[in-house]
This record gives C-alpha cells, sequence and structure tokens, in this order.
C-alpha cells in the first residue's frame, strides 16, 4: 500500500488554477520531495491531503484512507508542520510537546524514542516559551510536536525556509533518520540544493508537475551542453553572454556563470569565443547539471517566462 | 580614503539585560559594493541592521551610515537609505503607479519628482503596461523588483536589504540579482542578507556573524581560500557549525 497516492487533483481559487491534475505516488518509507518557488501550490497540496481543503477535481489516499470519505482517520495517522510557525508562542517548549501529545491521546514518554534525537537538542530550553526561540529551535519544536503521535506519514510544508544553512544541514539529516523507521515523508522546499536529498522529487511550477524522477535520474536526463565560466567581471560577463550567438542561456551560479550552448562545444572553443569578448576569463569548464539547472531548464521549456 | 566609506563601524554592540545579541563587531562598507551580512538565525544580524537603519540604539560602539551618526542622527539616516524587507511591503490594493506615489510622499518628494521618478521606474521595469493594475495581481518576480525599486524611490546612496529572495524562484532569484548588479555598477551601496549561500558569491565582500560576533570579514575568494573551501556554502558551515 502507498503512502499516499494522487490521481488528477486540480483546485483554483476564483481566476488562480493553483493545482492543475497533479498525480503522484509516495510509498512507505520514502521521502519524496516537493521543489517548487512560492506560489506554486505546494501548500495547496499539503492542505488538501491533510484534509484542510477541498479539492475541485481528483482523488487522494493517505494511509489508504480516502481525503475526503475518511478524514478522521488520516487525522489519526498523520503529523503535519504547516509552513507557518503555528505552535504556542507563550506554552514552553515541554507544555508545547505534552499538549501535542495529550490531543492525540499519548504521552512524550510512550513515544519518547522516536523524538529523543532531535528532543535533546531542545532540553536546554525546556522552559522557554516556544515564541522565543530561534528559527532552527522552533523548527525543531515543530517537527517533534508533529511526530510525538508517531505518525505513518509527515508533511512538512516548507520546514526550511527562512532557516540557515547549518540549521538545514541538521533537518535534512533528521528526517533521513525518520525515513529508517518507516514513515513516509512528503515535505516541499523552494532551496533546490535540497533536492539530492529525497528518493523521489516533484518539480512543480505554477501548479502543475513538470517532472517527477530520483534526482540523479533527472541530473541523467539533462543534455544540453553546460559550462561553469569563472570571470572576475559577473555582470558584464552576462550581458555580453546574452548577446552572443552562441548561447542559449547564461545564468549566475555562485561564483560561476552557467552557460549552455546553442550546439556542442569544448571548452576550449567556448574559451576561444570568450576571449573575443574582451572580458577576463579565468576558467571554462564542461560540467554536470545540478538540480537547479534542470529546473531553470525545464521551468523555460514548458512555460516561457516573457521578460 | 574616508569619502569611499559610506558605513562604518566600530565596536558595535547590543546588550539586552544580561544578554549579548551584538558582540563588538568593527567593519566597514565601501561605496558601490554589494555587501552579504550572512549569518546564523539568531547570530544577531537583524539587531546589527536595526542599529544600522537607525530603529535601534547601540548598548556600546559606535558608527556612522552615508555620513550621519547611528546613535545621535538616526532620522537623517532613515531619510537617506533605501530598506526593503524580508516580507512584500507595497500595498496589494493600491496600482503600481499609486504605490509609487504613496512612497515618493512619504520621502517627502515634490510632485515633480514623484512624476519623473514614477516614469523612470516604470520604463527600467517595464511595468507601462501594467501601470494602472493594482499590485496585487503582479507576477511575484515583478513584485520583488517593483518594492526594491521603491526602496529606492528617494534616490538614496545605500540600500539594506533583508532576505529579499527567501523562497522565490531560481529564476527571479537571479533576475533579482542582476538588478542588484546594475544598481551597483551606478555607483549605489547595497547591503544584503540571505541565506542562499550562492548569493553570497555573488557578494564583493561578506560578513559571517556567529553568536553575536563578527566571525569573518573579507571577499568570498579570500575566504575560501583561508579556510581550505569550495564553496561559500563549506565556509559557512565550518563557521557556524
Amino acid at each position: 500500500m502507498s503512502a499516499i497516492t494522487i490521481n488528477n487533483i486540480s483546485k483554483s481559487y476564483g481566476d488562480v488554477l493553483a493545482l492543475n491534475r497533479v498525480s503522484f505516488n509516495v510509498a512507505k518509507g520514502e521521502l519524496f520531495g516537493l521543489i517548487g518557488p512560492d506560489g506554486a501550490g505546494k501548500s495547496t497540496l499539503f492542505r488538501i491531503l491533510t484534509t484542510l481543503l477541498l479539492a475541485d477535481e481528483g482523488e487522494g489516499y493517505v494511509v489508504g484512507h480516502h481525503v475526503v470519505n475518511e478524514y478522521k482517520e488520516i487525522r489519526k495517522k498523520v503529523g503535519y508542520m504547516p509552513g507557518r510557525f503555528s505552535l504556542y508562542q507563550d506554552l514552553s517548549v515541554e507544555e508545547n510537546l505534552s499538549f501535542f501529545a495529550t490531543i492525540f491521546g499519548t504521552t512524550i514518554q510512550e513515544n519518547y524514542d522516536l523524538v529523543k534525537d532531535i528532543y535533546v537538542q531542545l532540553e536546554p530550553f525546556r522552559t522557554r516559551p516556544a515564541g522565543k526561540l530561534s528559527g532552527g529551535m522552533k523548527q525543531k519544536l515543530a517537527l517533534c510536536c508533529a511526530l510525538i503521535h508517531r505518525p505513518e506519514v509527515l508533511f512538512l510544508d516548507e520546514p526550511t525556509t527562512g532557516v540557515d544553512a547549518v540549521s538545514r544541514v541538521e533537518f535534512w539529516d533528521m528526517l533521513q533518520k525518520l525515513k529508517q523507521k518507516g514513515i513516509a515523508i512528503l515535505v516541499s522546499t523552494p532551496y533546490m540544493d535540497e533536492a539530492t536529498r529525497c528518493d523521489c522529487i516533484a518539480l512543480i511550477q505554477k501548479g502543475g508537475i513538470l517532472s517527477i524522477n530520483s534526482p540523479q535520474q533527472l541530473i541523467d536526463d539533462f543534455r544540453r551542453p553546460l559550462f561553469a565560466i569563472k570571470t572576475s567581471a559577473t555582470y558584464r560577463m552576462l550581458k555580453a553572454l546574452r548577446n552572443a550567438n552562441f548561447t542559449a542561456s547564461a545564468l549566475p551560479f555562485g561564483e560561476n556563470i552557467h552557460l549552455i550552448t546553442t550546439s556542442k562545444m569544448t571548452p576550449k572553443e567556448v574559451k576561444e569565443h570568450l576571449d573575443e569578448l574582451n572580458i577576463p576569463v579565468e576558467e571554462v569548464t564542461a560540467i554536470t547539471a545540478t538540480i537547479e539547472d534542470v529546473f531553470l531548464e525545464l521551468s523555460t521549456l514548458k512555460e516561457p517566462i516573457k521578460e | 580614503m574616508k569619502e569611499n566609506i559610506i558605513i562604518k563601524v566600530e565596536n558595535l554592540t547590543k546588550q539586552f539585560g544580561n544578554f549579548t545579541a551584538v558582540d563588538a563587531i568593527s567593519f566597514n562598507v565601501k561605496k558601490g559594493e554589494i555587501f552579504g551580512f550572512l549569518g546564523a538565525n539568531g547570530a544577531g544580524k537583524t539587531t546589527a541592521i536595526k542599529m544600522l537603519i537607525g530603529l535601534s540604539k547601540p548598548t556600546h560602539g559606535k558608527g556612522s551610515v552615508a555620513g550621519f551618526d547611528i546613535s545621535t542622527q538616526a532620522e537623517e539616516i532613515k531619510k537617506n537609505i533605501g530598506y526593503m524587507s524580508q516580507k512584500f511591503s507595497l500595498y496589494n490594493d493600491l496600482t503600481v503607479v499609486e504605490n509609487i506615489r504613496f512612497f515618493g510622499g512619504v520621502y517627502g518628494l515634490s510632485r515633480k519628482r514623484i512624476k519623473e521618478r514614477t516614469e523612470s521606474i516604470l520604463n527600467e521595469l517595464d511595468l507601462t503596461s501594467v501601470a494602472k493594475k493594482t499590485v496585487a495581481g503582479l507576477p511575484s518576480g515583478w513584485k520583488q523588483r517593483l518594492a526594491f525599486a521603491i526602496s529606492m524611490v528617494h534616490d538614496p546612496e545605500i540600500v539594506f536589504m533583508d532576505e529579499p529572495t527567501g523562497g522565490v524562484d531560481p529564476k527571479v532569484r537571479r533576475q533579482f540579482w542582476e538588478t542588484i548588479y546594475r544598481v551597483a555598477e551606478q555607483g549605489k551601496t547595497v547591503f544584503v542578507t540571505t541565506h542562499y549561500m550562492d548569493e553570497a558569491e555573488y557578494c564583493d565582500r561578506v560578513s559571517i556573524m556567529v553568536d553575536g560576533r563578527m566571525d569573518a570579514y573579507d571577499t568570498p575568494i579570500n575566504l575560501k581560500t583561508k579556510l581550505n573551501a569550495n564553496s561559500m556554502d563549506e565556509v559557512f558551515l565550518k563557521l557556524a557549525r
């Protein structure tokens, strides 16, 4: 039995189509990533699957239960961490956790083994009001509260947005451990670099799925000639590349510019072309795509952005 | 070259009771520079920025922004800087033009000046076709760039941006950075915070705050060399962990 099955789910708000015939499956113990920017429809899908919102069309099942007819069963078996911090700010760390345990008819002691690794980091702040925790700590507490009733499926809506790079790495390490305990996890993120930590990802934009695959397969499927260009004059180089006839796309990527050329070329040929532009070039290398390259490519192909 | 320094801070400190949120940080930002102000959540970035933009008084230390003293001339600073916050801060139910006019008015620009600025913003951002539409209906990338343009409606020498790209589409994020490059090329100073470490690479210089202290302050290339790291992401993890 799949942990989550959805078939052709659509949802509109007035004229805005938030989800357009979305379908996928998440297996038991799978870490499934929903990767896309703000406004892609991620939160809407979460709300439908956690039985908080009705879809206009299509069907969804969570741990075998229908999202509309059997919503009460689903609510007992899933943990949900909404995008916005939703714990009680004026209750302490311990009080929040104990509150959520009680609502689900359990105790902290009974399921302590599940949250232990995370909770030990919070223990020094046990008596601090949740509203006074730092961003990373809030996320950890929210995760504990979503886990304390031992759910079969965990829904995490942008758990790492606005969280610093260190806390983000720690958070994903925790998810790997939970997965090993057989919990299925549906997690959304706007950070493309986090995609590689999922078993399977769906790239989503403007309510539609661009692609569903393992991160490695998505990267392997990227066939266009891609180069990293290192230069001390990034902005000038970008402008020049945009006007060059061999450029399919040129975008800043950290310390490099990623250039996709219209036809196959060697790094040496690219370098020769660049030298003609009269801008200092330190290095040109042929590189393997990242998930972000794949996303940018797919989103441009399927939905040309007019600028 | 004193006149080339637009932000100068010495031993800036902020204490809340026994807690030292910002612990004697010192740094300079040069005119025309893109300066990345990085740090983990809770490291003291927001507290430091509040002192720089005149919203909070330092407990110790001193500093100047755009030639004004941060302890005694907070009002002057507010008039002479631009600020774009983490959250989208334009009025959704006003049109593009109304938003520009409103913020122009807040900064005390003359009618003539507001008219000129409106035209130049609409042209630069190619928003003429939607000038009379409410901001609510604009695509997020346009909203973002409009918010940026409006934060500079009064033509300040320096603009502070607090996580301007959090959660936005990778394409929009890049377009936004190109706007930043363009503004810097015109000689404006950009002071920016971000959690995207690839964006840290786009900055001329960065500082990294850890537990209220400033643990690193250099160009991305020098930091990578010093810490023997391949990327700013690694630099950040090594320092902040």
